[in-house]
């Protein structure tokens, strides 16, 4: 009796561990692929020059073009979503709403993480359909912010809240107000766990096609102003990958290549950067 | 010196007025804020409902969901082979992905170091990461040929892009997030409860079975619904290696094409037709509608797991 | 009825060493009460003694814990054996995720018990003279159920809890009160029939009542059983200990008879904790 419930044991934690290796494989196996890919295909070239002669062309170029505007989108993208949500994530904090209140919109914030982004894609361009303005990357930028909002707002929410009440209550037994005391103590201490919830927000953006594919347009040229249409990563990869022409796919890979360098750097800078703060900070 | 004193004191109450007005004027200009946020929400599924309207008046809903005739330039908007593609390869994907994260779920909290732990909790997020269009890649590079070679294995003519592709790289996509919001339910089942269970004479399989699972059940199927709604909405990947042919899928093997595709590969071309934008656009808020009530379920039963643990 | 003996059982987590040169005797037949201030180490002991301690990493053991001459953490130990024939009873009270009857239930079923073995337990049980005292003259003549329902019933009214249970058995068990929770926990630690019983202060979450409840039930099963028990509450050790064992700060500083060590200290230390001057 007890020997088959030992086996049974012994056959769960196999699959268990069976599973988890199956997991780390496949990230390993996409990793070892992009990088194979994509380490020939990434040389200086590829990185400074636009393409000579259109995705569908071939010719010589790299993907400067998506690189900037990637850079461009995303970057634009996240400082509006600061902008606008740091603000929101005070607003949260029970110093400033009712707890049912702060409750419903963290749920509403949690559902608008899970709205796909094809949705705010679509959205954007009806918005923009509405005004008149054609794919740019103002445009681009606007839904990309709607698409990261929720996410830094409820990331910047979770470490706002964690500040302890004491801490704020010896600012306010000096004689601070309550939005004082949110600024001088309440964002001092949050700092570590706010440029953390930024970088990986960034992260985000940068690796996001669906909200752009309507709203940013394609050019194979550098962007010159926000009304322009603007390259990206992620749809460098999704339209030249399906080229026939090699040296096109090159380029997809190449861009590959580097977006997954950017949200490795992301992920751990995110980390890194939140720890380092925080030493200073505390203490 | 009098005056002096006067003075002084007027300016302190001076400014303390003025900045209890500010704090006033700030509370208020959140609260404003916050409120934006919701109306926001509805003005994204209003703007895309009235961009809706105009097919929604020609023809019935009903009729739109249920009818399999894809003709946009003779007016047929029939969204039942798209329909049919996103529950197909949505409902592929969790049958594929749901018992390894579990399992993977289990050993993390169950069974794994803290050391272990923490070491993998990292690569999991780097996973949850990796952006979509890099796993579309990934499947065309690997998933799709290897596809194809099962396909033909098993006496399939298939070119690879088909739904099993992209559920499988669905699954693999929504992997992170079920196992790590799992991971965290099943931290929250109290050690009392394994150690009741355990000094019963139970292996630490039949804990985590009978007790521990049974416990964080609401939290878990939380973990898929999410899983699944995310599945559901994921659009660059899957139109990279799922075919896209409006036609409900025959085998696993045969092309799909889901709702996102749909929207994503026809916005080029939708001003020409005659409702073809407002087509796409109740295709968007349909999917919008059905992945936000998902969300809205989970994210409410996750918050209930949280109050009965407490 | 088995024999738990400690020798030099030494406890860490990580570097911090909760128990050191802990050398006891645990008696036979008898309630044993651990008494000592917050932190000694009185839950640390308990459940090394049923091996609980496993669930935590950085834990370390040395020495022995002997149960019936076989040391427990020896590798090769049976520890499903060992923990089957030693129920333990957590401070707060965890109800499994299932219907009252479940909860019974459950540890037989998981160890596959038969309706054979059941019918002769009960019978077991009714010879004793400790069964007599607790089944009522309705149950004994009554058309009997199936015998796990009989198996239910048994450990229920060995509890104590089964007049208040008795017409809801299929409701889930976390809709009892806490004090109902715990007497539900003693029931299903007898329930895979142990022969020692540890609880970590197990009345510690209880009003009065429930508490008073839960001392006669182990003044009833302390004939039949070895029954540890750690408290906080000293006038609880004087009220229903045979043997009591004092701690402070991670060794065992006097056991001895109750009547001895809580009246007639012999170490300093046990002296001022009995009169009340450490806490
Ligand atoms: N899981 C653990 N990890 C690390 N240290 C622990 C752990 N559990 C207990 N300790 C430490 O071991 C020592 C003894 O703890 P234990 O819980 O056995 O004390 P106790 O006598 O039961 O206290 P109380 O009366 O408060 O329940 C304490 O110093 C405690 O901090
Ligand atoms: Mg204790």
């Amino acid at each position: 009796m007890n020997k088959r419930r030992q086996l049974e044991e012994r056959f769960f934690r196999l699959c268990m561990v069976l599973s988890l290796i199956l997991v780390l494989s496949v990230l390993v196996a996409i990793l070892l692929t992009v990088f194979v890919k994509g380490a020939p295909a990434l040389n200086l070239a590829m990185i400074t020059q636009t393409p000579k002669g259109g995705y569908y062309l071939g010719k010589e170029g790299g993907i400067a073009n998506a690189i900037v505007g990637s850079l461009c989108l995303a970057g634009g993208a996240t400082l509006l979503s600061l902008l606008a949500g740091l603000p929101l994530a005070f607003a949260l904090q029970r110093e400033y709403s009712k707890r049912r209140t702060a409750g419903v919109t963290r749920l509403v914030l949690d559902v608008l993480w899970g709205v796909p982004s094809i949705v705010y894609g679509a959205f954007g361009f009806v918005i923009m359909q509405y005004l008149g303005v054609r794919a740019s990357m103002l445009g681009g930028i606007l839904t990309l912010t709607l698409v990261i909002l929720p996410f830094m707002v409820r990331a910047m929410d979770e470490v706002i809240r964690m500040v302890p009440l004491e801490l704020k209550e010896i600012s306010y037994a000096a004689g601070a107000t309550v939005w004082e005391t949110s600024l001088a103590v309440v964002l001092r201490q949050a700092l570590p766990g706010i440029v953390t919830a930024v970088i990986l927000s960034f992260g985000r953006g940068i690796g996001d096609a669906a909200a752009i594919l309507f709203t940013a347009g394609y050019t194979d040229y550098l962007p010159r102003s926000v009304m322009d249409p603007v390259a990206s990563l992620p749809l460098a990869i999704f339209f030249q990958i399906a080229t026939p022409i090699p040296e096109v796919q090159q380029r997809a890979y190449a861009a590959a290549l580097l977006l997954l360098i950017i949200v490795l750097v992301v992920s751990l800078g995110s980390r890194v950067l939140g720890q380092r703060l925080a030493r200073n900070i505390l203490h | 010196m009098g005056r002096a004193w006067g003075e002084m004191g007027t300016r302190v109450i001076h400014s303390l007025r003025a900045r209890s007005r500010q704090d006033r004027v700030v509370a208020w200009v959140l609260r404003i804020a916050l409120a934006s946020v919701n109306v926001l929400t509805v003005l994204i599924a209003v703007g895309l409902l009235l961009k809706s309207m105009p097919i929604l008046r020609t023809q019935s809903l009903g009729k739109l969901l249920l009818s399999s005739t894809w003709k946009p330039l003779q007016s047929q908007f029939g969204l039942l082979p798209f329909l049919s593609g996103t529950i197909a390869t949505t409902v592929l994907a969790m049958l594929l992905a749901v018992p390894v994260c579990l399992l993977s779920a289990v050993y993390l909290a169950e069974y794994a170091r803290s050391r272990v732990r923490n070491w993998i909790a990292p690569v999991i997020d780097l996973l949850a990461g990796i952006p979509s269009v890099v796993y579309g890649l990934w499947g065309v590079l690997v998933i799709v040929p290897a596809v194809r070679v099962l396909g033909k294995a098993l006496g399939y003519s298939t070119t690879g892009y088909s739904l099993l592709a992209g559920a499988t790289i669905l699954g693999i996509m929504v992997a992170p997030i079920i196992i790590s919001i799992c991971t965290e339910v099943l931290r929250a089942v109290p050690t009392e409860a394994r150690e009741t269970a355990l000094a019963l004479g139970l292996t630490r399989w039949e804990v985590t079975r009978h007790v521990v699972l049974c416990s964080s059940r609401r939290g878990i199927l939380a973990a898929v619904v999410l899983g699944f709604a995310r599945a559901a909405g994921e659009t660059m990947a899957v139109l990279m290696v799922v075919g896209n042919v409006p036609r409900v899928p025959s085998s696993l093997f045969a092309p799909a094409y889901p709702l996102p595709a749909l929207i994503a590969n026809n916005y080029g071309e939708m001003m020409s037709i005659p409702m073809y934008d407002s087509a796409l656009m109740m295709a968007a808020f349909v999917l919008l509608v059905v992945v936000a009530l998902f969300n809205l379920a989970a994210r409410l039963a996750l918050l209930r797991f949280a109050r009965d643990e407490q | 009825m088995p024999h738990i003996r400690l020798r030099d059982l030494e406890i860490r987590y990580g570097k911090n060493t909760a128990l050191r040169g802990i050398n006891v005797d645990i008696p036979d037949g008898q309630l044993t009460a651990i008494i000592g201030p917050s932190g000694c180490g009185k839950t640390t002991l308990l459940k090394s003694i049923n091996r609980l301690l496993d669930l935590y990493e950085e834990v370390q053991v040395r020495g022995e814990v002997q149960i019936d001459g076989a040391n427990i953490y020896d590798p090769k130990a049976d520890v499903l054996e060992l923990r089957k024939k030693v129920g333990f009873m957590p401070q707060r009270p965890f109800p499994l995720p299932m219907s009252i009857y479940d909860n019974i239930a459950f540890g037989p079923r998981m160890h596959g018990i038969t309706g054979e073995q059941i019918r002769v337990r009960i019978q077991q049980l009714k010879s004793q003279h400790l069964v007599e005292a607790v089944v009522g003259p309705a149950m004994s003549g009554a058309a009997p159920g199936s015998p796990m329902d009989l198996l239910v019933e048994h450990y229920l009214r060995l509890a104590g809890l089964w007049d208040e249970v008795r017409d809801r058995l299929r409701e889930p068990a976390a809709k009892l009160s806490v004090g109902q929770q715990q007497r539900l926990a003693l029931a299903r630690a007898l329930a895979v029939e142990p022969d020692v019983i540890l609880a970590d202060e197990p009345t510690s979450a209880l009003d009065p009542i429930s508490a008073k409840l839960i001392e006669k039930q182990f003044r009833l099963l302390k004939a039949t059983y070895t029954i540890v028990v750690v408290t906080h509450v000293l006038r609880q050790a004087r009220r229903i200990a045979d043997y009591v064992m004092f701690m402070y700060l991670g060794e065992l500083i006097e056991h001895g008879p109750a009547q001895q060590v809580l009246t007639a200290p012999r170490d300093e230390r046990t002296k001022a904790y009995v009169s009340g001057e450490i806490s």
